[in-house]
């Protein structure tokens, strides 16, 4: 998922008289044309549920479904929980306090975002356990070795200590962009340090918070790799057992409908409760003051922070080199995954582009012409982003077989669903950016002559190419990462990292799933590196 | 088009020497069995596949089943033993691997080892064993359960072991992992994932332990391989087969610990030949109809 905040968090200006202009005929072809891919595939696994005797051809006892619930559940509510703490904790020491190397704490926090949480589950495994790289160097030292994480914990801990950064990436601005007096004044009033976080500064932060726990949980619920690895039983697992187990597609898509019903139901309460929350408007008038933190309290949030980047970065990192490294030492060929990694990078810049330019007209359309039926294009788009990719890649799968055999298992489809699940990446960001510009140099292109289109090329997107590029980087972090999506949909032979760390883990070719995990993080730093220093120093 | 429920490393070399050898190119689908299964009935007559090599005989006879594989010429199923190939025709065993429980030696004694696999459903293994039953080889292996032992005790041994806290896991590779790492003590796998941990890793604690013959557990399953009755390239998807069976492609599986199927290429390094290995007296041609029940079982017995 992604750094993007769901858009109604922005909030929207007062469309002034000229923006209510009518949009074009063409426009509204355009942005309806790029939602239905991603429309489709919930539409039918709803169907599979839904349309009689849907729960009788799903076979899946109602105690069983139950019990999965529940275990999603208490694995989405403890992760987010954690999740929100460690990011709200790092963007506060990272805003508010004099420690030193702010940024680059800030920086470092950011960069677990490279690990696909798979991955990170992956060198989780090999750190413990007989074997584990951190329990060799425990035993080394004469401490006792770690036993194998898996299980609840092994997930609860894999899944928040590679989402907090969402956290960080959303809170960071809020706070940087909160008012201070308020602060100011409530510790003038009296108020402990204490109260005045709990009643000033979370209530205005209240926004940021929402939009990333529903990004965290959304998430948690979608995860298929590492709960898989970490063996935790949770719903995306189980429509891949069903899937796998089963000679039947039903069962899986059946499993699946229910999934994309309650990941909508989660999309709807968000959306209510967002409703109330928009006390952040005000602008900082200037920089709040630095909280001056005592010796204890310093050494306190280095090692917080630093325990943080160690168990996220530094000793996943460790971990894959080592396997890298011993691997060879056995004599292992080195592989260096180089069509795997042109694969990958090419299939993301391809689906990054035309995601961004998919997500143009919708962005045009629901910005410059804001209306009811535009608001349900964009919340469309919205819900296919919010369901697990598992089930998204199997309605795909279902519809392409049954209605457009000609595309199935191409590279085009495996666009079209990249497109379909991310548009809203590159639509947040493109929003941002066209509301920022406001439409006064498109109107005056407009009528000195310019025709939409010339308008469209010369003045709008120059102007948000800034925009533009954030949520291409976005879209393109993310696909590189996807896994079963692509699992289900590439085309035959389209091995991509993603695929090839996954299938070499399983055959316990770590040498090789270790070396595509490194290449896989190497290039994604680079779109992050692009999104952090836009995300937190702006 | 080869849709292969078989790892890349075990599959492509041979695919190379076929492709030198005959100049046609495949292109190979890498995945599990079962997906692969699931997602060639979801295809049906319009699968890209031209063949479907499975880890087990249970997922590509349901694929049989479903009219959905075309027979295979006499000279290619004579290439091995009847008892390795579909009663039918249509699909006809590659190598052959057998079930066996792998366990650490430092962990589990000599007398300890079970007799059979409803030792395992005693208290002392409580908690000590893994399985993976969502894998196509443990599901394969109840299908031959069912088969011997009749569905209602198979149910049994399944509630049995449920209830025996065993450790659950999606493969057989990382229950072996586990076990080389003494992580765990035992585990039901097949028999080659040791052998090719100890290629490459030298000595490690551990060791298979076969079940008897007439034991539910002691099955030798055949991994097959059929002609999609859609294909268009049927010439080149039974030269394929042929070629898997060929004497060179024989050797290959031999080198990675399975068994050659065909008569006189060998037995794996220092193991049993495959005509001594205890086996179960089943038709695994049957596996096919049970694969369903057996399926229903697992779930019933709430092994996930």
């Amino acid at each position: 998922m992604t750094t993007a905040s769901p858009p109604a968090v922005i909030p929207a200006p007062k469309p002034s008289f000229r923006q209510r202009r009518r949009a074009s005929g063409t426009l509204w072809a355009l942005a309806i044309a790029v939602t239905i891919p991603g429309a489709a595939p919930i539409l039918h696994l709803v169907w599979t549920v839904l349309r009689p005797g849907g729960f009788d051809a799903g076979g899946i006892s109602a105690a069983r479904l139950g019990q999965l619930f529940g275990s999603t559940a208490i694995l989405v509510a403890s992760v987010t929980v954690t999740a929100l703490a460690l990011g709200t904790a790092t963007a506060w020491l990272t805003t508010r306090t004099d420690l030193a190397g702010r940024g680059m704490w800030s920086m470092l926090v950011s960069l677990p975002l490279v690990i696909p949480s798979y991955v990170g589950a992956l060198a989780m495994l090999g750190s413990s356990g007989n074997s584990g790289v951190v329990s060799l160097a425990l035993d080394a030292v004469g401490l006792p070795k770690l036993g194998v994480f898996n299980g609840f914990w092994a997930a609860w801990g894999a899944l928040s200590l590679w989402n907090f950064s969402y956290v960080h990436l959303i809170t960071t601005p809020a706070l940087r962009r909160m008012d201070p007096t308020l602060e100011e004044a409530a510790r003038g009033l009296g108020a402990s340090g204490w109260r005045t976080m709990r009643d000033v500064v979370l209530p205005q932060l209240r926004p940021a918070l929402l939009s990333s726990s529903l990004l965290v949980g959304l998430y948690v619920i979608s995860d298929f790799g590492a709960v898989s690895l970490l063996r935790y039983e949770t719903f995306t697992r189980a429509i891949y057992t069903q899937f796998r187990g089963r000679l039947d597609v039903t069962p899986a898509l059946f499993l699946s409908g229910i999934l994309v019903l309650a990941a909508l139901v989660l999309v709807l309460v968000e959306q209510r409760n967002r409703g109330r929350a928009s006390l952040a408007a005000r602008r900082a008038t200037r920089p709040p003051q630095p909280i001056r933190m005592g010796t204890p309290g310093r050494w306190a949030a280095y090692g917080f922070l630093g325990g943080i980047v160690t168990a996220a970065l530094v000793l996943p990192l460790v971990t894959l080199g080592w396997w890298a490294v011993q691997g060879m030492s056995l004599g292992n060929v080195f592989d260096p995954v180089l069509s795997e990694a042109t694969r990958s990078t090419t299939v993301a810049l391809v689906a990054a582009v035309v995601t961004v330019a998919a997500a143009l007209p919708v962005a045009i359309l629901t910005v410059r012409h804001p209306s009811r039926p535009a608001r349900i294009l964009e919340a469309v788009s919205w819900s296919t982003y919010s369901l697990p990719h598992l089930a998204v890649g199997l309605g795909f799968l279902v519809l392409s077989i049954r209605f457009v055999p000609a595309v199935y298992q191409t590279v085009t489809l495996l666009v079209v669903a990249y497109v379909a699940m991310f548009l809203p990446q590159a639509l947040a960001a493109t929003q941002a950016g066209l509301r920022q510009v406001g439409a006064s140099l498109e109107d005056a292109s407009r009528s000195l002559g310019s025709g939409s289109l010339a308008t469209l090329g010369r003045i709008t997107v120059p102007l948000v190419w800034r925009s533009l590029l954030v949520g291409g980087a976005l879209v393109f972090l993310t696909v590189i990462k996807e896994l079963p999506a692509t699992l289900l949909l590439r085309p035959t032979g389209f091995e991509t990292l993603a695929v090839r760390i996954w299938s070499a883990s399983s055959e316990l070719f770590y040498t090789q799933a270790s070396v595509a995990a490194l290449v896989l993080v190497g290039i994604s730093a680079i779109p992050l590196y692009l999104l952090v220093t836009r995300d937190l120093h702006r | 088009v080869l849709y292969s429920g078989r790892n890349e490393n075990f599959v492509q070399p041979v695919i190379d020497a076929f492709t030198a050898a005959t100049g046609i190119a495949v292109d190979v689908r890498y995945a599990g069995t079962g997906e692969l299964a699931t997602t060639i009935i979801a295809e049906g007559d319009s699968t890209p596949a031209d063949v479907f090599w499975a880890q087990d005989p249970a997922f590509i006879g349901g694929i049989a089943k479903q009219g959905l594989l075309a027979e295979l010429p006499d000279e290619v199923l004579d290439l091995v033993e009847d008892r390795y190939a579909d009663a039918d025709g249509r699909w006809v065993g590659i190598t052959g691997r057998s079930r066996v429980l792998v366990y650490n030696t430092d962990l589990v004694s000599q007398d300890e080892l079970p007799d059979g696999v409803w030792d395992l459903t005693e208290p002392e293994w409580a908690g000590r064993f893994g399985v993976a039953p969502s894998n196509g080889s443990f599901v394969a292996f109840v299908t031959g359960m069912v088969l011997a032992e009749g569905e209602e005790r198979t149910l049994e041994w399944l509630e049995g072991i449920a209830a025996n806290d065993p450790v659950i896991y999606d493969g057989n590779g990382p229950i072996v992992d586990a076990v080389v790492a003494g992580d765990l003590d035992a585990g039901l796998v097949n028999h080659y994932y040791l052998l090719q941990r100890i290629d490459q890793l030298g000595e490690v604690p551990a060791a298979n332990h076969f079940f008897p013959s007439g034991d539910p557990g002691g099955l030798v399953m055949a991994t097959g391989a059929g002609v999609l009755a859609t294909s268009e390239n049927r010439d080149a998807a039974v030269a394929l087969i042929e070629h898997l069976l060929s004497a060179e492609s024989q050797a290959h599986f031999l080198t990675l610990f399975e068994y050659p199927l065909v008569d006189g290429v060998g037995t794996p390094d220092g193991q049993v030949p495959l005509g001594e290995l205890p086996t179960l007296d089943i038709s695994l041609t049957d596996t096919a109809d049970t694969l369903e029940p057996a399926l229903a079982l697992i779930a019933e017995a709430g092994l996930t």
